[in-house]
């Protein structure tokens, strides 16, 4: 690459990045000005303040922040982890075994997973009414998994089918049990493919506001994506924006922090040196 | 350690495709035995329906005295070692070699000695703390050979191990795995496409075709006395020449002169027309240095040379000849069965390295005709094999195999 190619690539990468986080950093920014300065057209907080911050955390709007975001994070960790644990077994049952109806199984998957979530929550709605579930956490659980799932099984599958057969074998005729090879070579070796897929089903959980905002009417099991909806202002007159991008960079920072967290485990291509490389 | 019996063994897959069609072979206790085979001839096939990883369709498959069809793998007590040793990349070298013994739930201290004392053979000691992907392509094999080894199995089973490694690093594992199997004494069943490990390693070589066995021998008795064309031409590199020739009385018309018959081989293919002639490249000589006592147990001819290899210590000559087109059909079915590719009938020439014979030149070359085959050449039948000769030289090797068993036993106990 010369020199004018390799600074053209640089400009084109400066631009995305650029804008792709200037919302990011506009929230930031909103997060940190007072009401009254809002509007006044600056991009940066003139006077930088906590205020929409203790506003959230100790102050008006933290009944319905705080139990929000303990249900957000209580709500998407089961979620994850129930969809994480299926999808492995399903991806591996896909990956290994010829059954029939395999094809339709990985089919259904993808059209639950490309089914509008808007067209099935007012059915919904009225069921987890009736049967009780409806702004209880399990009433969440079970839609998040509906949408958590086939995007996991997806990717695991993937993953698992990236393992060499061999492994599996040579742990057999070294004497392992089914259950055996997939315990101690099958799970660690796809452990960067669960960590993946475990990001990712959070993220769509944590990000849902759909199901949030119909499924609940309390603080029993109100997410924080719904909750950022119901905020208010001082008075009717103040808008909440500021309180709502302060709230916005909280939510965000859980995610940052798993992705900054796990990336050298999904990077890192664990299967190395398993086969010649 | 044990025996391994195979009856009338079949693998049909589901679109009725035979991979291995009835075949039966006796492996003896402490037997080094090779499958070998071009690809596809179900080699590989054969050896996972011996360790289980592939159902057997029919036939009985008995190890140790025992049937094992419907036996899991883990309950056969066999080791492997695969084509791309199947190390398991998130454990240490040490808990590699120690993954069997802890499934089999030794305790730590038996555990600790027996790794330490596989690494030992294998000199891995140093190694015993890194992960596989921190190895090279050797010590990655001798891992894998560390796991097999590591457990009391009833046999080891290899499939095509040293495929992967460089040409000089595998011949050093290919004496390596010959050391081991003597000094262990265990039954061994390598599958193998490359004929140097099958000839160098194999008390006796299992020479499969299409899922059917063509010649089960000593490497001797396969490179001497092979069954059929197909043997005589996978055995021996560069390989054995056929050269089209008629038969007219005990003399054979070939493209390079006559060849005299014996008695016995003129008998064996008395009452044909055309047939074949196979010729090993060591047979030809360059005329102008051979010693005058052996000159006439040989004929000699004149061919023109179409290119030279000189290697240093051997040199190849190739010479181009005409051939029917039934023969050259014939010719070019078998190289291709073979994995090669012919294009062009030619010999294959070994002469001394001295010689002066140069390419696109006339020479004279002398041919020793005692060991010619002649084969028939629409069912490739060897017509002159001396079973007698051929099965002598397989029970020598048997004796000298005993011997060198029992030798290492002797020093087993001498050491102990």
């Amino acid at each position: 690459m010369s020199g004018k190619e390799k600074a053209w690539w640089g400009v084109a990468g400066v631009a995305i990045v650029i804008y792709a986080l200037f919302p990011i950093a506009w929230i930031v920014s909103l997060s940190f000005k007072a009401p009254s300065a809002l509007n006044n057209g600056n991009f940066l907080p003139g006077a930088p303040t906590w205020e929409n911050y203790s506003l959230i955390i100790t102050g008006g709007a933290s009944d319905l922040f705080l139990p929000a975001l303990r249900n957000s994070f209580g709500i998407c960790l089961i979620a994850t982890a129930i969809s994480c644990l299926l999808a492995m077994f399903a991806a591996y049952a896909i990956a290994r075994l010829d059954f029939p109806g395999k094809k339709f199984i990985l089919g259904t998957a993808l059209a639950v997973a490309i089914f509008p979530v808007i067209s099935i929550v007012t059915p919904l709605f009225n069921l987890w009414r009736n049967v009780g579930l409806y702004d209880t956490w399990p009433g969440l659980i079970i839609p998040y998994l509906s949408l958590t799932l086939p995007i996991s099984i997806w990717t695991m599958s993937a993953f698992f089918r990236e393992i060499p057969w061999e492994m599996e074998q040579a742990a057999q005729v070294d004497g392992a049990t089914t259950w055996q090879a997939f315990r101690k070579v099958i799970v660690p070796l796809a452990a960067p493919g669960v960590f993946t897929t475990a990001i990712i089903a959070f993220f769509i959980a944590w990000n849902d506001f759909v199901y949030g905002i119909s499924l609940t009417s309390t603080e029993a099991a109100r997410p924080v994506p719904a909750a950022l909806g119901l905020f208010s202002g001082a008075s009717q007159f103040e808008d909440p924006t500021g309180a709502i991008a302060a709230a916005a960079v909280i939510v965000t920072i859980p995610v940052v922090v798993l992705v900054l967290l796990f990336q050298r485990r999904i990077v890192a291509g664990l299967t190395n040196g398993a086969v010649k490389g | 350690m044990a025996s391994i019996e195979m009856k009338n063994i079949v693998k049909k897959y589901d679109d009725g495709f035979p991979a291995v069609n009835d075949v039966s072979l006796d492996i003896d206790e402490g037997e080094f035995m090779i499958l070998v085979g071009p690809s596809g001839c179900g080699k590989s096939t054969l050896l996972r329906m011996i360790v289980g990883l592939e159902d057997i369709t029919s036939g009985d498959m008995v190890i140790g005295g025992t049937r094992v069809n419907d036996k899991a793998p883990r309950e056969r007590n066999l080791s492997m070692v695969f084509q791309n040793y199947a190390l398991y990349p998130h454990l240490t070298v040490f808990e590699n070699i120690a993954f069997p013994l802890r499934l089999a739930k030794v305790d730590d201290g038996e555990v600790t000695r027996r790794v330490n004392e596989a690494a030992d053979v294998l000199e891995l000691h140093e190694h015993l703390e890194r992960k596989p992907a921190n190895l090279s392509g050797g010590q990655r094999q001798r891992v894998a050979m560390g796991r097999a080894i590591v457990r009391q199995a009833e046999a080891f089973l290899f499939d095509e191990p040293l495929s992967n490694l460089d040409a000089k690093l595998r011949g050093q594992m290919r004496t390596e795995i010959s050391r081991l199997q003597r000094r262990l004494g265990i039954t061994t069943v390598y599958v193998t496409h490359d004929q140097t490990e099958a000839m160098t390693l194999g008390d006796r070589v299992c020479v499969l075709r299409k899922g059917e066995i063509q010649q089960v021998a000593s490497p001797r008795e396969l490179y001497e006395q092979p069954v059929n064309l197909f043997v005589a031409g996978f055995i021996g590199s560069p390989p054995m020449n056929f050269l089209p020739g008629q038969l007219d009385g005990s003399r054979l018309a070939t493209p390079f002169g006559d060849i005299e018959l014996d008695e016995r081989r003129a008998a064996a293919v008395a009452g044909r027309d055309l047939l074949l002639v196979g010729i090993r490249p060591e047979y030809f000589e360059d005329a102008s240095l051979v010693d005058e006592a052996k000159r006439p147990v040989g004929s000699v001819f004149t061919a023109r040379v179409d290119v030279t290899e000189w290697l240093g210590d051997s040199q190849f000559a190739y010479i181009p000849y005409e051939a029917p087109d039934e023969i050259r059909t014939q010719l070019r079915e078998l190289s291709r069965e073979l994995d090669s590719e012919e294009l062009r009938t030619q010999a294959i020439v070994s002469i001394d390295a001295t010689s002066r014979i140069r390419e696109g030149r006339d020479a004279e070359f002398w041919l020793d005709s005692r060991k010619v085959h002649v084969f028939d050449p629409t069912t490739g039948e060897n017509l002159t094999r001396d079973a007698e000769a051929g099965a002598e030289l397989t029970r020598l090797a048997t004796e000298d195999r005993v011997e060198q068993v029992q030798s290492a036993e002797g020093e087993g106990i001498s050491a102990a």
